[in-house]
């Protein structure tokens, strides 16, 4: 691998990300699955790095999930964005960051086709203003919420309590990166690095002291594909591409995977119980799984937040072994403990795959 | 009074139109902006159908060429255009009045990093065509291992035959030109596995049939129809080549030592930039336009100015040679008509 | 356990697992299968192919990716009329080439 040849590749796909003022919007599905992650973003953003970060609780699904499981029209999503970027106008923000990869693929989408198909933008304001009587600019900058932690990565490792290295041998972490398919597979010069070699994780890996493992299955998707997870039938067709990416991986030993997709790190956590259930297999060292974060995640245990704040509990794969690993302190006791100390029931343990 | 004709680019059309017209009783002027005469050709090691050494051909052009006035290292740096001449000003100072020019600036390889999921400049063990060309040549070559090579592979069309690398035009010479360079590397690894990726098998020239009969029968040298889609390297550094077997109608994995990406042909990058000066028209393959394209093929839309070689498509050697005595020729006939 | 759901085989073609000995061995008999060019005029002729989905194309091709089963099969159907041999633009000797195939494969089996 000639490292040269890829800091070319993205020094070519440099996108502008202001510094401040951003409209925030979560994501539908992640805060059930990472329950933590979308908070730490905030925390990160507003509290460590005293950002401007708006939310408010008026905004609804971008209508992602539904459009690519082909149960509404475009023209349906197209107005539902629309209503986000009304908010974000009447908010005062022109910075638009959203939580979800779809639907930051979704926004890149829908401007990139009003571009191209402006009489559809004029149509699609009528449909709004009918419906709800809101008007709205569109987005001076649209970002997702992994480049602005792209953009912070140097003042993140600057706060670092931790970095990705191995305590005892000193060496650096070997960590998978996964990027979600609509980050940039659409529009490559919409990504930080474009679309094969997108940077967007590496810089974060980079700056907080891991190595990242460029492995064959490396640009390969989660296999989650609402379509193909949703349907029963067919979630075996979502399970193989995870256990291919596995596969793939597993000569190199990765010590972690980062993410920056809601479903990805969901399916590459979860898909190990289920491989490991059913064929015996598990990726990790001494019978655990390889532990998968998101980048928020990862972002918070560097900054030394407490992993069960972030919500590692909820995760399948155990992540103990990373945290020894690097030397994060924790308190074993308190890992099925929720807020003020409550107590949130331990889970069964799976047959095969180890767990904590 | 004797015409000035100026002839830029000192690759093999120019040279053998030079020589054409050296023959004819004209003083021909040649520019070149590199520091040697031959251009692409000069690099390359044989050629097909019959692996000419292509150093024997350049030596012969640039022997034939001699009598010739020839700048190396030379570019234009502007044109002014006179009442019915060119007043064109050199790198070196000087300046030319010619009512004749002949354009043989020829192509560009495709820059094959474009095609970034074939991963050229990124993985350890892929080339293209004119690095293994090189390294034929004797050139060292650190992505090409001499003791591992077990498997290789050639994809066709890097850059042809692809709206996305703005490039729709077939560029001609590289069917054959894998063809021939997956013969040069089984005969030196004869153990090796050969693979050419293709889409279609252009073999139009002469002979071009023969030499794919034989990579196949003499070389087993395995043709499998499909598209390569991607590129990536394993924990050994190996090349690992995604492409769809579109005969089997299945997609296809194949773990390679080396990958050889078969780059095409584009407009040259000073082509383009002379033709902006005087200016010429591109046509809408990116190529110079000719007059017409049937018959006036090495004549420019503009009085005085010709063409000869691939500055208007891509073109084998025989064919740019070809082209060159005939250009040499219209101008002959040109300016017998001036006088 | 069982979900419901399992992981699928992969339809790929490894070509870095398919043993081509017995091919290598054919060739040896036959080197004109090389040649092969995939026109696919031998099927377009074959008498058996509409009724059985015997195709000498497939069955060469098929050959060199592992899948003899398949070619098995198809073999079964063609009955040595010889009308693939007359239209093979590459002069393979298609009807020779079958009679070896099932010598060396049926032989080894």
């Amino acid at each position: 691998m000639i490292y040269q040849g890829k800091q070319k590749i993205w020094s070519e796909y440099q996108k502008e990300i202001p510094d401040d003022h951003w409209f925030y919007v979560r994501s539908c599905i992640r805060q059930n699955f990472f329950p933590g992650a979308e908070r730490m973003f905030l925390e990160i953003c507003r509290n460590v790095l005293k950002k401007d970060f708006y939310e408010t609780e008026h905004h609804t699904t971008c209508g992602g999930i539904a459009y690519h499981c082909d149960t509404i029209p475009q023209e349906t999503v197209m107005t539902i964005v629309a209503r986000q970027f009304a908010l974000m106008t009447e908010a005062g923000y022109e910075n638009y960051v959203a939580s979800c990869i779809t639907s930051f693929g979704n926004y890149a989408e829908i401007l990139e086709t009003w571009r191209e198909f402006p009489e559809l933008e004029t149509k699609i304001r009528e449909m709004l203003w009918k419906a709800c009587r809101r008007e709205f600019k569109k987005p001076k900058y649209l970002a997702h919420a992994s480049d602005l932690i792209y953009k912070y990565r140097n003042e993140i490792a600057s706060r670092a309590k931790y970095r990705l290295v191995n305590r005892e041998t000193g060496e650096p972490l070997k960590v998978v990166e996964h990027i979600g398919c609509h980050y940039s597979k659409m529009f490559p010069s919409k990504g930080v690095g474009g679309a094969e070699y997108p940077y967007v994780l590496c810089g974060m890996v980079e700056a907080w002291g891991g190595n990242v493992v460029d492995y064959p299955e490396r640009r390969h998707c989660c296999g989650y594909g609402f379509r193909q997870y949703h349907v029963k039938a067919n979630r075996g067709y979502s399970l193989s591409n995870t256990y291919k990416k596995f596969e793939s991986m597993e000569p190199y030993h990765p010590d972690m995977i980062i993410t920056n997709c809601p479903g990805c790190p969901y399916f590459m956590d979860r898909w190990q119980y289920v491989i490991a259930e059913s064929t015996g297999k598990t990726y990790g060292k001494d019978g655990f799984g390889i532990p998968v974060f998101t980048y928020e995640e990862v972002a918070g245990l560097v900054l030394g937040y407490d992993p069960w704040d972030l919500g590692l509990q909820l995760h399948q794969v155990a992540v103990e072994p990373l945290l020894n690993k690097i030397g994060i302190e924790y308190n074993p006791e308190d890992k099925y403990k929720g807020l003020n100390k409550k107590d949130i029931l331990k889970p069964g343990l799976p047959a095969v795959l180890k767990c904590c | 009074m004797k015409e000035n004709i100026l002839i830029i680019g000192g690759g093999i059309a120019g040279l053998e139109a030079a020589a054409m017209l050296l023959r004819l009783g004209h003083s021909p002027i040649i520019i070149e902006k590199s520091d040697r005469l031959g251009g692409h050709v000069a690099s390359w090691h044989k050629l097909f159908p019959d692996m000419t050494p292509a150093k024997d051909v350049v030596d012969r052009l640039t022997a034939e060429a001699s009598g010739a006035n020839i700048f190396l290292n030379t570019e234009i740096s502007f044109v002014n255009k006179l009442t019915d001449s060119y007043n064109i000003m050199l790198s070196n100072g000087i300046s030319i009045i010619t009512k004749v020019i002949l354009v043989t600036m020829g192509f560009s390889l495709f820059d094959a990093a474009k095609k970034e999921e074939y991963g050229y400049g990124v993985y350890d063990h892929v080339v293209t065509n004119r690095d293994l060309e090189q390294w034929f040549n004797g050139k060292d070559d650190p992505r090409i291992d001499n003791s591992a090579m077990n498997a290789v592979g050639f994809v066709h069309c890097v850059g042809s035959r692809d709206e996305k690398a703005k490039n729709s035009q077939c560029s001609k010479v590289c069917c054959i030109t894998a063809v021939k360079q997956a013969i040069e590397v089984k005969q030196k690894f004869p153990d090796a596995s050969v693979y050419c990726f293709y889409m279609d098998l252009r073999m139009f020239g002469k002979k071009f049939e023969d030499f794919y009969i034989s990579a196949q029968r003499d070389y087993g040298i395995r043709f499998i129809r499909g598209r390569v889609s991607e590129v990536s390297e394993n924990i050994e550094g190996r090349v690992v080549v995604k492409a769809e077997d579109t005969l089997s109608g299945k997609p296809l994995k194949v773990t390679l030592d080396l990958l050889v990406l078969m780059a095409g042909m584009v407009c040259g990058d000073s082509c383009t930039k002379v033709a902006g000066m005087i200016p010429l028209p591109v046509d809408s393959d990116g190529f110079l336009k000719s007059k017409d394209n049937i018959f006036d093929v090495m004549e420019s839309p503009k009085e005085g100015i010709f063409y000869a070689g691939a500055c208007t498509g891509p073109k084998t050697v025989p064919e740019t040679l070809a082209e060159a005595r005939a250009a040499a020729l219209d101008i002959h006939l040109y300016i017998n008509g001036l006088e | 356990m069982d979900f419901g759901f399992k992981i699928s085989p992969s339809s790929a073609i490894n070509l870095d697992k398919i043993d081509l000995t017995m091919f290598e061995k054919l060739h040896e008999m036959e080197p004109d299968v090389y040649k092969c060019i995939a026109c696919g005029s031998c099927s377009a002729t074959c008498p058996a192919a509409r009724y059985s989905g015997m195709s000498m194309r497939k069955v060469i091709l098929d050959l060199q990716r592992g899948r003899e089963k398949e070619v098995f099969s198809m073999m079964k159907n063609c009955m040595l009329c010889g009308k693939c041999t007359m239209v093979c633009p590459r002069g393979i000797n298609t009807r020779h080439l079958i009679l070896s195939i099932s010598k060396l494969y049926c032989e080894t089996k």
